[in-house]
């Protein structure tokens, strides 16, 4: 092991030829001070990830030989959050809102175009080499689609056990078989099913070997992009059942990003509305849920179909007209207001920060927690008049 | 709106015709599809009725059948490997089953149309939007080119497409989800059937959006006084629009009842775990409740009752003899009209 750290070493020194990029090379003694920092456990109810203006555009080009940029799709344009230890961390919106862009960014399958991600005070958007190899054993996926993220041509031992492969250091080589058959056993599969193909298996399964393959490094925090949205109903609360005990088990930390609000509001400690691609309003479940404060918030509260005739009946329901804007030419000032029965000239100049509205700053309510509006409003939608 | 004067040509009006038969009548209906590990029984045995200017909800998870069953009214299953061994499917009376194509493929279109669920895929990308729209009345009504593009911007007005003349000769991929759904919609308007089915109109779209197209729907439905099958799994949306529910589970009808009663009491331990199964917006609850297993093998249904491996009540009599669908009364006896439960033990599930 040492020497393997040595040799990365080596290679990264090599690779740190001064002015060529503008991703910081972190030498040597810091990539371990790096490491060593990432590898320390964080106490429950502390900060484990912080999220600070996260901005992530898509160039827009144009010509084929002389390629210009013409624009850019601002998916992510400054996003800040925090999760602590041993929470679970809602993020709803709409398709198109950049939900998905951050839950990537956090992984760092895309670089940030400005902003940080710290992980235990590590800016995991900076790292590379060994550090960034432990972070993303730490921070582990689980997707959307149980039927397109599983390799169809592999067993479902060689899916769990593909991540021992770049880390080997959790599961030694012959130990492998029965750390990936105590896995299946952890997610409610049958240990003995080790060496069937992803076809064999129900979509509530395949979203469980997923999940059992999240969880092969022992990660700290996992981020889970609309994980059961592709399931049926009496499966979808298997599943949901299933994530929530493994993270009383394992002492994890979930980002758990979804358009079903009421799913979000089961499972969710905290939970942050987006809208094309910044945070609208966060705050405890209770806060969003029963005090919104953000007109957006409150139109896809109220929007959500209820599965009970009768409470449904003393619902207010707001229908916002027209489609969500374009984010490659998002509108100026707040970004809701084409679309808002509250907006004002100075909705189109300024834009609202997140943070907790003035009216309701020290007020002992649960109406004061972070909104973007400049004319914050505490409004229930969800319950009954 | 001369889209009316149009229809009121074509024999058979709506409504007021004297004819007692309800609108679409399903009649013990099976189809299996031949395969090569075996038979699959996709529907056993559906009965359903459905009214003019009535909403009739199909709730069932995949693979229960909803969607097949809609397939075999509007004639659009593949056959084979599709095959429909029994049963009838009445149109104002007269059984489609026995009708020959070319008289099917009059209704279809003009008499039944259905909404699809994925918009992006239902639509052809090298044809616009214009063009698709205005097919239905060249094809069924023999207009000429130019008449047929006024009336789909007509349509497109009408299901509220803003600047309609301007976006006629536009593709779908440049419209938005919602806006191609709308443009289904329109679709399926245009010949101003009798009866709609919408097979999932809303799952692909964002709950915002959902909200406005079903609106849009129920909007329609009532201007025209049509009848409406909703297919879904989603017992929110269902809360919302639909008069009259079907339970569908492994092929066959478990439960019906008006909206409100099921919602209140259902008579059948499938509705009541789907109805657990389901977080609250408006109230943040314990561990959910979870239906134990999974759906079954249409391969190989079990016997007696198909829910009975799944169900936490089931006794010996569930695993042996299928529960016909029983009427259900109140304790004393009085009726419950179109409450009907497929469970040996409905009254203990409802009375508690």
């Amino acid at each position: 092991m040492a020497e393997l750290g040595k040799k990365d070493d080596a290679v990264e020194r090599a690779d740190a030829t001064p002015n060529t990029t503008e991703v910081d090379v972190v030498d040597a003694a810091g990539e371990d001070a790096a490491v060593a920092a990432i590898e320390k456990p964080v106490r429950r109810g502390e900060p484990i990830l912080q999220v600070r203006n996260l901005v992530k555009h898509f160039p827009l080009t144009q010509g084929i030989l002389f390629k210009k940029q013409v624009g850019a799709v601002k998916a992510v344009d400054g996003v800040s959050f925090d999760l602590y230890q041993g929470e679970t961390l809602g993020i709803v919106g709409e398709s198109g809102c950049g939900k998905s862009t951050v839950a990537k960014l956090l992984m760092t399958l895309e670089r940030a175009t400005a902003g940080e991600v710290f992980y235990k005070g590590q800016d995991i958007t900076k790292l590379s080499g060994r550090a960034l190899k432990a972070v993303r054993r730490n921070i582990q996926m689980v997707f959307q689609d149980p039927y397109t993220s599983l390799n169809p041509r592999m067993t479902v031992g060689d899916i769990i056990g593909e991540p021992f492969d770049i880390h080997p250091e959790v599961a030694p080589k012959g130990d492998r078989r029965r750390r990936v058959q105590e896995l299946l056993d952890v997610v409610g599969l049958n240990p003995e099913y080790i060496n069937r193909y992803p076809h064999q298996f129900s979509g509530g399964q395949r979203q469980r070997i997923g999940i059992a393959r999240g969880l092969a490094l022992n990660p700290e925090i996992i981020i889970c992009d609309e994980p059961v949205s592709a399931l049926d109903v009496s499966v979808q609360a298997q599943v949901v059942n299933l994530m929530e005990k493994l993270q009383d088990e394992f002492n994890l930390s979930y980002v758990f990003i979804a358009h079903d609000l009421s799913i979000v509001r089961h499972i969710s400690d905290r939970v942050g509305v987006m809208y094309l691609g910044k945070i609208a309003e966060i705050g405890t479940d209770s806060e969003i849920y029963d005090h919104p404060t953000h007109p957006y918030t409150q139109a896809l509260l109220s929007a959500v179909p209820v599965p009970d005739p009768e409470a449904r009946e003393g619902r207010e329901r707001i229908i916002l007209t027209g489609d969500v804007p374009s984010p490659a030419n998002p509108p100026s000032g707040c970004r809701f207001r084409t679309r808002c029965w509250k907006a004002q000239d100075k909705c189109a100049e300024e834009v609202p920060l997140l943070a907790v509205p003035e009216r309701f700053k020290g007020q002992d309510t649960q109406a004061a927690h972070e909104s973007a509006c400049h004319f914050a409003e505490e409004k229930d939608v969800v319950h009954a008049a | 709106m001369t889209i009316i004067d149009n229809t009121s040509a074509v024999p058979a009006p709506r409504a007021d015709d004297g004819n007692s038969a309800p609108l679409l009548e399903v009649r013990d209906l099976h189809v299996e599809f031949h395969t090569r590990d075996g038979v699959a029984r996709a529907v056993n045995g559906v009965n359903y009725t459905v009214d003019a200017g009535e909403t009739l909800a199909v709730l069932g998870e995949s693979g229960s059948g909803k969607s097949v069953t809609a397939q075999a009214i509007m004639g659009i299953l593949d056959m084979p490997p599709g095959r429909i061994p029994q049963g009838e499917i009445l149109f104002r009376g007269q059984d489609m089953l026995k009708m020959s194509a070319e008289d099917r493929r009059k209704i279809r279109g003009s008499k039944i149309a259905m909404i699809f669920q994925d918009a992006l895929s239902s639509l052809n990308p090298v044809l616009t939007v214009g063009y698709q729209l205005g097919e239905m009345f060249r094809v069924h009504e023999g207009l000429s080119k130019k008449e047929a593009k006024a009336k789909a911007i007509e349509l497109m007005d009408q299901v509220k497409i803003p600047a309609a003349a301007a976006r006629v000769n536009d593709y779908p991929h440049q419209f938005s989800g919602g806006m191609r759904q709308r443009i289904m919609i329109a679709m399926a308007l245009a010949l101003e059937p009798d009866l709609i089915i919408a097979d999932e109109p809303t799952t692909a779209l964002d709950v915002t959006v959902q909200a406005q197209v079903m609106d849009l729907l129920a909007e329609l439905q009532r201007e025209y006084h049509m009848g409406l099958i909703l297919i879904t799994h989603d017992l929110g949306v269902v809360a919302d629009v639909a008069d009259k529910i079907a339970v569908m589970y492994a092929g066959r009808i478990v439960e019906t009842a008006p909206v409100h009663e099921l919602y209140k009491r259902p008579a059948h331990p499938y509705t009541r775990g789907l109805l657990d199964s389901i977080p609250r917006l408006d109230q943040k609850g314990q561990e959910l409740y979870a239906i134990q297993g999974l759906p079954p093998n249409l391969l190989k249904i079990p016997t007696g009752c198909a829910f009975n491996p799944r169900c936490p009540k089931a006794q010996d009599i569930c695993r042996t003899d299928t529960p016909p669908l029983y009427d259900v009364t109140e304790r004393d006896g009085g009726a419950l009209p179109g409450r009907r439960s497929a469970c040996h033990f409905w009254k203990e599930q409802i009375h508690g």
